[in-house]
Order: structure tokens, then sequence, then C-alpha cells
């Protein structure tokens, strides 16, 4: 040890410095928010809660083509299908298990029509496992839901894909 | 047997009055501490519970009423039991002879300051009983560990303290206060002041003395067997006794309840008050340490206790000896 730092260590120039800082930093604004009242922003392209899309129409958009079933990594998408009267291919069973989906948004990337997509909302905790596992129904409603931001999130994300 | 009883209701009364602002205060300097901790660290904070969270403190005491009290099996119960309780009654026994103004004091004794000392050494046996008594092996290592360093630092704090009553020549606290009327000993002793400060620290198991709870290896030291009303009660009783440590060491050097300066608009302000601005400064300073310094080993711990305040405390006894002794400032004792 140098006499330089003896003197520092008797006269806790390092603590008192440090403590300076704790004060001024003590009257700055914090950097975190009160999060049930205020959010933070969020991206296009954020991979939350799934959702199936419809066309302006009301026709769903989803063909039942399956593709998003064979990418998905955990093999969380069920799917079923069937012809309908009118001839086109839809599905009669859309399930996702939203306790085995690993949110990485393949699903949405493989999708030809842009059917099924992640939407923005991530508070859909509940008190029970059941009421994770998503039917049709429920993704619809979703979809129907979010429409609106969902439409403008995919066209802000489009020039990126 | 009328006149006992009356005066017995009278000390009662007197007790509560003076209990009950001590466990609201020691509640609100909980969410002070916690608060500041959060803000230093550019977070907001309990800020939920009451106006700006005020009453987050004792939404966790209720909280921790209702919870389950788990004895652990092999533990030793009447000893597990009874150290929170030991805890906690020391850390409020001791704030009987504090006083807040010249007069506003429930024992005002002449060995008050010796009280004192013997009273927080003594806090020492809550933490060693609940270590010893949950028979698990961290609040085993935590309680030996807390037992060295309360019992090292206790030394020093006992020199400074000495320091002080040449000063003074007298063991009451309200003598001390009087006698710091021309100037606070806080100027004169300085360096006394800071060691004091320090070592109020490892008294009180405050970062960056907090190596009887260190998180990371003891869990949480002697508590963490734990649980509800007796975990919160040993929670108390450390905050109790951190304000107890902040009133000793403003009353030891920062003049007590004396106001800053004997002029006008600050000498109407009443004692009392200064007192609690003083210990409000001071446990300010205790929560923007806890923010800001690492925690120490246990060897730099020892070493700083024993082979620097030890003989730096006593070098400054001799010093302020021979000073008063040359200019024959020394006290004068009427016996």
């Amino acid at each position: 040890m140098n006499f330089s730092r003896i003197l520092k260590t008797i006269f806790l120039v390092e603590f008192i410095s440090g403590l300076y800082m704790a004060v001024k930093e003590l009257f700055r604004k914090s950097k975190t928010i009160n999060y049930p009242f205020e959010k933070g922003s969020i991206s296009p392209r954020m991979r939350g809660e799934h959702a199936l899309r419809r066309y302006p129409n009301g026709e769903e958009r989803c063909i039942a083509c399956k593709l998003c079933e064979a990418v998905c990594p955990a093999q969380a998408i069920t799917i079923e299908s069937s012809e309908r009267s009118d001839g086109s291919r839809k599905t009669t069973r859309y399930d996702i298990d939203m306790l085995k989906c690993i949110y990485c948004g393949l699903c949405q990337e493989s999708c030809p029509v842009d059917a099924i997509v992640q939407g923005p909302n991530f508070e859909f905790a509940t008190e029970t496992r059941e009421e994770l596992y998503y039917n049709k129904e429920k993704l619809l409603e979703n979809g129907d839901r979010w429409e609106s931001v969902l439409a403008k999130n995919i066209k802000l994300d489009k020039p990126y894909r | 047997m009328i006149e006992y009883l009356e005066i017995l209701g009278q000390e009662v009364y007197k007790i509560i009055f003076l209990l009950v602002p001590i466990l609201v205060s020691v509640a609100m300097i909980v969410w002070l501490d916690r608060r500041v901790w959060g803000l230093v660290q550019k977070r907001k904070g309990p800020n939920v519970v009451g106006p700006f969270g005020l009453f987050q403190t004792l939404a966790d005491a209720l909280k921790y009423i209702f919870k389950e009290i788990i004895i652990p099996a092999s533990a030793n119960k009447v000893v597990f039991i009874l150290a929170p309780i030991i805890t906690m009654t020391l850390a409020l026994v001791a704030w009987a002879v504090i006083p807040m103004s010249e007069d506003l004091v429930l024992a005002n004794i002449n060995v008050g300051i010796l009280y004192l000392f013997a009273i927080s050494s003594l806090g020492v046996y809550g933490i060693i009983m609940g270590g010893w008594a949950s028979n698990s092996k961290y609040p085993f290592l935590g309680a030996i560990r807390s037992a060295a360093q309360m019992v090292s630092y206790e030394v020093s704090i006992g020199i400074i303290i000495i320091n002080v009553l040449l000063c003074v020549g007298s063991l009451n606290l309200n003598d001390i206060v009087i006698a710091q009327k021309e100037l606070w000993y806080v100027i004169p002793l300085f360096p006394m002041f800071v060691i004091f400060f320090i070592s109020s620290l490892a008294e009180t198991n405050r970062p960056p003395f907090d190596l009887p709870e260190a998180e990371a290896e003891l869990v949480a030291g002697y508590q963490t067997e734990y649980s509800g009303m007796m975990y919160a009660m040993f929670w108390l009783g450390e905050y109790a006794n951190i304000l107890l440590m902040c009133a000793m060491g403003s009353i030891l050097f920062l003049g007590g309840w004396l106001p800053l300066m004997d002029i006008y608009p600050l000498n109407i302000i009443p004692a009392p008050i200064w007192m609690i601005l003083k210990i409000l400064f001071l446990f300010l300073l205790f929560a923007l340490i806890k923010a800001i310094v690492p925690r120490y080993r246990y060897d730099q711990l020892m070493k700083l206790g024993w082979k620097i305040f030890l003989p730096f405390s006593l070098i400054y006894l001799v010093l302020t000896a021979s000073f008063l002794f040359y200019f024959d400032k020394l006290p004068k004792v009427n016996i």
C-alpha cells in the first residue's frame, strides 16, 4: 500500500464519494414504473397471447394447412379439419396448449394467410391449468378482441419480414 | 394497596405512551429504510399501501400475524420461542432511559448510559439462543458469527463511551446532553463519532456488517427457521435496536434534544422534535449506507474491530484524557 492509498483508507474517501453519489441518485427519477397502473411500451413484434384472425367479411382466415402444427417445436398445436359444404377446407378443431407453448413465434411466421398470430397481450394468467388449454372459440374471440391492434402491428412489422 | 395500584397504573400508562410511539416509529423507519434503498437504486420502493406506501409495514405485520408459526421438530422449543421475545423486549426496554427532552424521559436514572450499554450488549443473547435452538446449521453459523461480531464491536463502543464520559463527568444521559450546550461532542471527538457510527452498524448487523444474515451463504442466518409472528418480532427488535443506536449516537455526539444553535427561530422548536430529527438524520445515513456498500469478509470484520478500532479509540482516549488534564478541563465531580 502506498501512502496516498493509506490516507484514502483512513479518511474514508471512497466511502464518502459513494455516499455523495447515493444522495445524488436519491433525487433522480427512478427507472422503474408502477406496473399495474403504468405499462412499458410494447414492440409490434411482441409474441404474446395467440389469436386466430378473420377476414373483414367475418370469414376465418385459417385454411387448415397445418403448417403451424408441423413447425411448432413444443407440439402445442392440435388441428383437425374437414371440408365444408361450400367446398373450402376449414378447421373443426384448433387447440393450443398455452402451457406447452414456448412463445417462439414460429406458428405466426409459418402461417401463409396470417391467421394465427401472437398479439401484444401478456396478461392472461389464470387460476387453473384447464383455462390455459385454448380452443378454437377462445382463439377466434381473442382475434376479434385484438383485431385492430393485430392488423396495425402486422402492417408495422411488414417491412422487416 | 390501592395506592400501590395507583402508582402501578400511572407507570403502565407512561410505559404505553413510550412503547406505542416507538413501535409506530419502528414501522415507519422500516418503510423509510426500504424506500431510501429503493430510491438510491432507482427503484420506487414500497408505494402502494397508504399514502407513499407508509402503511406497508403495518400490512406486512398484519400478514405475519396470520401466518403459521412453524417450530422445527428437532428444535429446543422453550429457547426457540424465548429468543425472539428476548430480542424484542431488550430492544424496547432500553428506550426507558432515552431522554426526548429535559423531563420527557421514563426513567431518569444516574447510570443511564451504563444501563443502555448493558441492555444493548444483552441483545446478542436473543440471537445466540435463536441460532442454537433452531438446531440447524445455517442459524447456528449465523449466531456464532453474530456473537463474535457484536462482542468485538462492543469493546470499542465501550471505549468510545468512556471518551464521552471523560468530557461529561456523569453517567446520566440528561447530563451528557446538557454538557454539550456549548459544543456538540461531534466536533472535538469527530473520529470517535465516525468509529461509533461504524461500530453501531456492526452492532445492529446492518450492511456492510450483515454477516450473521449473509443471504448468499447463510440463507437468513439465525432467522432461517423462524416464521410468522416470531420472525416479525426478530425484525421489530432489529429495527428498534437500530433506532436505539441512532438515539445513542445523537445523545452522545449530536447534542440529543438540544437545538442546532441556541438562537431565535431554532430554539422555539420543541426539544423532542430536535431529538427525532437527529435520530432520523443518523438513520438516513444507516439506510444510505445499506444501499452503497458491499459486505465485509469475516476476517476483515474482525481485523477492523480488534486491530484498528480498538487501538485507535484507546489512543484517542489517552489523548482526550491528557488534553483535559493538561488544560485543567476535567469535569468537577461533586460528591
